[in-house]
């Protein structure tokens, strides 16, 4: 039954529940000023790239425990573990190896395609696992970078470091694969450790540069795999450049022996295969790429420093 | 003068006097004026591919639908050697904000944070790696830290009875519980003195024996002449390890004194026994205006009622209906 008479007036509000007091009033005191005497330093200021460089050094230790902590984590949950560092590369030039020189016959004009072909594999998988491993360092290790405040670049050098050993099981894999193939032991084998070098001094520019265009978006990380397949077929991994190029342009072969990735390559094969010689400008071509690739990816890496927590 | 005694204490509030340890220790902290964003994506990045496409079709930069958070709005106050500073505060006015501002891992919008050294944020997200055992992870942590390898191999053993987890400290943190972890992380940034330190409601797990250690380490770590950053939601772990409290609200500081005086005030306008006497308050309240409203309602009833009699009683002689039927 509806009511004819209003309701009593509400009641005030209780005690004791008052509201927040109003914000305090800023001091009138330079505080700029304080800090200036005293000696502090803005925390959020890019350093310098001397004592960037420095503190980078300075953590050593903390990127070679993020590598081997990566390494040790990456075969969990396998029966076979660490061993599958040696399975891998083993699979992988299988692989190669059937469908290339089995099915396909790539290996005209090629002596020893095997030995080719696998060092063409081994060399180029080195440089795609650094750029894998750069598209990840940032996005997976948000966490970290937001608790924790050190040089940044320690995560994509942490990638570097852990590929570094990988490479070397790798090699070592490759060594063997070699020799079963019939090819002497030389001292032209050497220079492996020269090329690998060179190849790990270019793999940091780029796993830098890698690392920094994939920390605001993950859409480069999408593009990857298309820019790396395309990279492996100009690379000459799996045919001779010399053979089949000959039929072009002499500025097309000389495209194609720009690419830093076709010179290391080539050396390599230069190196360990007696049947195969590569020119040796090649070196100088390398050397380059491995210069610029460092500067361009520590420069492009060291200017966003600060905006690697957002995201 | 910097030192908080300087700030107004609001009238109506309980005077907060304010004397620092010793006679004005070394600055270690300074806020100037500090005010953070942070840029949210609130839309694009995930979504439909059609809604994707749309966005990138219809131009506009992408498409991508950023929110501002204006979490920091001016803050300014100075941390001085053995400050051990609750920043208290509802969810969202700004602490975990204001701590990460000025541990130097979100940039500032405008003003600036200065500091003496290099602040470390033991963060409840503090990441280790989830498949190495809790003894390589100490390593790890205190290397993130910035120790060398020798000095990590040093803190060890203290880090391992600190966290006294027990056979657990050989497996892989991700079969640790939540609590389990978060006593390594307690115990691997504890672990060193630290110019400043900085905890982000890590008190919050653990047991009641840990909870306790913890606190007593904190006080030690004070002692060590570092400066204490703490964010907790516990007040009473606030009273007992901190001296001094900083209250948040909506980005801005809203007090800033010794640490009871300002958990005292804050408990009169939050206080969860203070909200339970204001909602017993309130149900009682509505309680007797529905009584009210029942009592006013029965009366109008009843008078009612008395009218319609009336009027029968006056109309009933004449009636043959209801009047009484004469034999």
């Amino acid at each position: 039954m509806p009511s004819a008479t209003p309701l009593p007036p509400k009641a005030p509000p209780p005690v004791g529940a008052t509201r927040p007091p109003d914000p305090v009033a800023p001091p009138d005191e330079d505080l700029a000023a304080l800090a200036r005497a005293w000696g502090l330093t803005s925390s959020t200021a890019r350093q310098p790239v001397g004592s960037y460089l420095r503190e980078l050094w300075s953590r050593r230790d903390f990127i070679r425990a993020m590598a081997r902590g990566r390494r040790s984590s990456q075969y969990r949950d396998t029966v076979l573990g660490k061993l599958w560092q040696v399975l891998a590369p083993i699979l992988n030039a299988a692989v190669y190896y059937f469908i290339f020189g089995v099915l396909l016959q790539t290996s005209r004009g090629v002596e020893n395609y095997p030995a080719f072909l696998i060092t063409g594999v081994f060399t180029f998988t080195y440089t795609q696992r650094a750029v894998t491993g750069g598209t990840k360092a940032i996005a997976n290790n948000r966490n970290l970078i937001r608790a924790i405040h050190f040089p940044r670049a320690v995560l994509p050098l942490a990638v570097i470091v852990q590929e570094v050993s990988q490479q070397v099981v790798s090699l070592a894999i490759l060594g063997v694969i070699v020799l079963a193939t019939g090819e002497p032991l030389t001292w032209s084998w050497l220079l492996v450790l020269p090329i690998m070098l060179l190849q790990t001094v270019f793999n940091t520019g780029v796993c830098l540069l890698v690392a920094r265009w994939t920390a605001a978006s993950q859409d480069v990380a999408q593009l990857m795999p298309f820019i790396i397949q395309t990279w492996r077929y100009v690379s000459g991994v799996m045919f001779s450049i010399p053979v089949f190029a000959a039929d072009l342009a002499g500025w097309v072969q000389a495209v194609l022996y720009l690419n830093p990735l076709t010179g290391f390559i080539e050396l390599m094969r230069d190196a360990l295969l007696t049947s195969y010689s590569a020119p040796g400008w090649l070196w100088w071509v390398t050397a380059g790429w491995a210069l610029a690739a460092l500067v361009a990816g520590f420069v492009v890496f060291y200017r966003a420093e600060e905006s690697y927590s957002r995201g | 003068m910097a030192d908080p005694a300087a700030v107004p204490t609001q009238p109506g509030l309980p005077d907060a006097p304010w004397e620092p340890p010793d006679d004005n220790p070394a600055p270690t902290v300074i806020c100037d004026d500090l005010h953070v964003v942070y840029r949210l994506v609130v839309q694009g990045g995930s979504g439909s591919a059609s809604s994707a496409l749309r966005r990138i079709l219809g131009g506009q930069g992408g498409g991508q639908v950023f929110k501002q958070v204006h979490a920091v709005r001016g803050v300014s106050m100075v941390a001085r050697e053995g400050d051990a500073i609750a920043l208290i505060g509802r969810n969202g006015s700004g602490k975990s904000t204001l701590l990460r501002a000025i541990a130097g891992l979100l940039p500032a919008e405008s003003g600036a944070v200065y500091t003496s050294g290099r602040p470390s944020l033991l963060g409840v997200n503090a990441a280790l790696m989830r498949d190495l055992p809790g003894e390589d992870n100490i390593l790890l942590g205190c290397m993130a830290m910035g120790m060398t390898r020798e000095e990590a191999l040093e803190r060890r053993d203290w880090i391992v009875d600190f966290a006294d987890l027990g056979e657990f400290i050989s497996l892989p943190m991700r079969a640790y519980s939540s609590g389990m972890a978060a006593r390594l992380r307690f115990a691997i940034a504890a672990s060193t003195s630290h110019e400043i330190l900085m905890i982000d409601e890590a008190l919050a797990t653990g047991d009641a024996e840990f909870r306790r250690r913890s606190e007593q380490r904190i006080m030690e770590l004070r002692d060590e002449a570092g400066t204490v950053f703490l964010v907790s939601h516990s007040l009473g772990v606030v009273r007992l390890t901190c001296n001094r409290a900083i209250w948040l609200e909506k980005g801005r500081i809203v007090m800033d004194g010794e640490a009871n005086a300002v958990v005292d005030a804050y408990e009169a306008v939050y206080d969860p026994e203070v909200d339970k006497q204001e909602r017993r308050r309130r149900r009682e309240r509505k309680r007797r205006e529905r009584q009210a409203a029942e009592q006013a309602a029965r009366q109008v009833a009843e008078e009612a009622r008395l009218a319609r009699e009336a009027a029968a009683a006056q109309a009933g002689p004449g009636d043959p209906d209801t009047g009484p039927t004469p034999i």
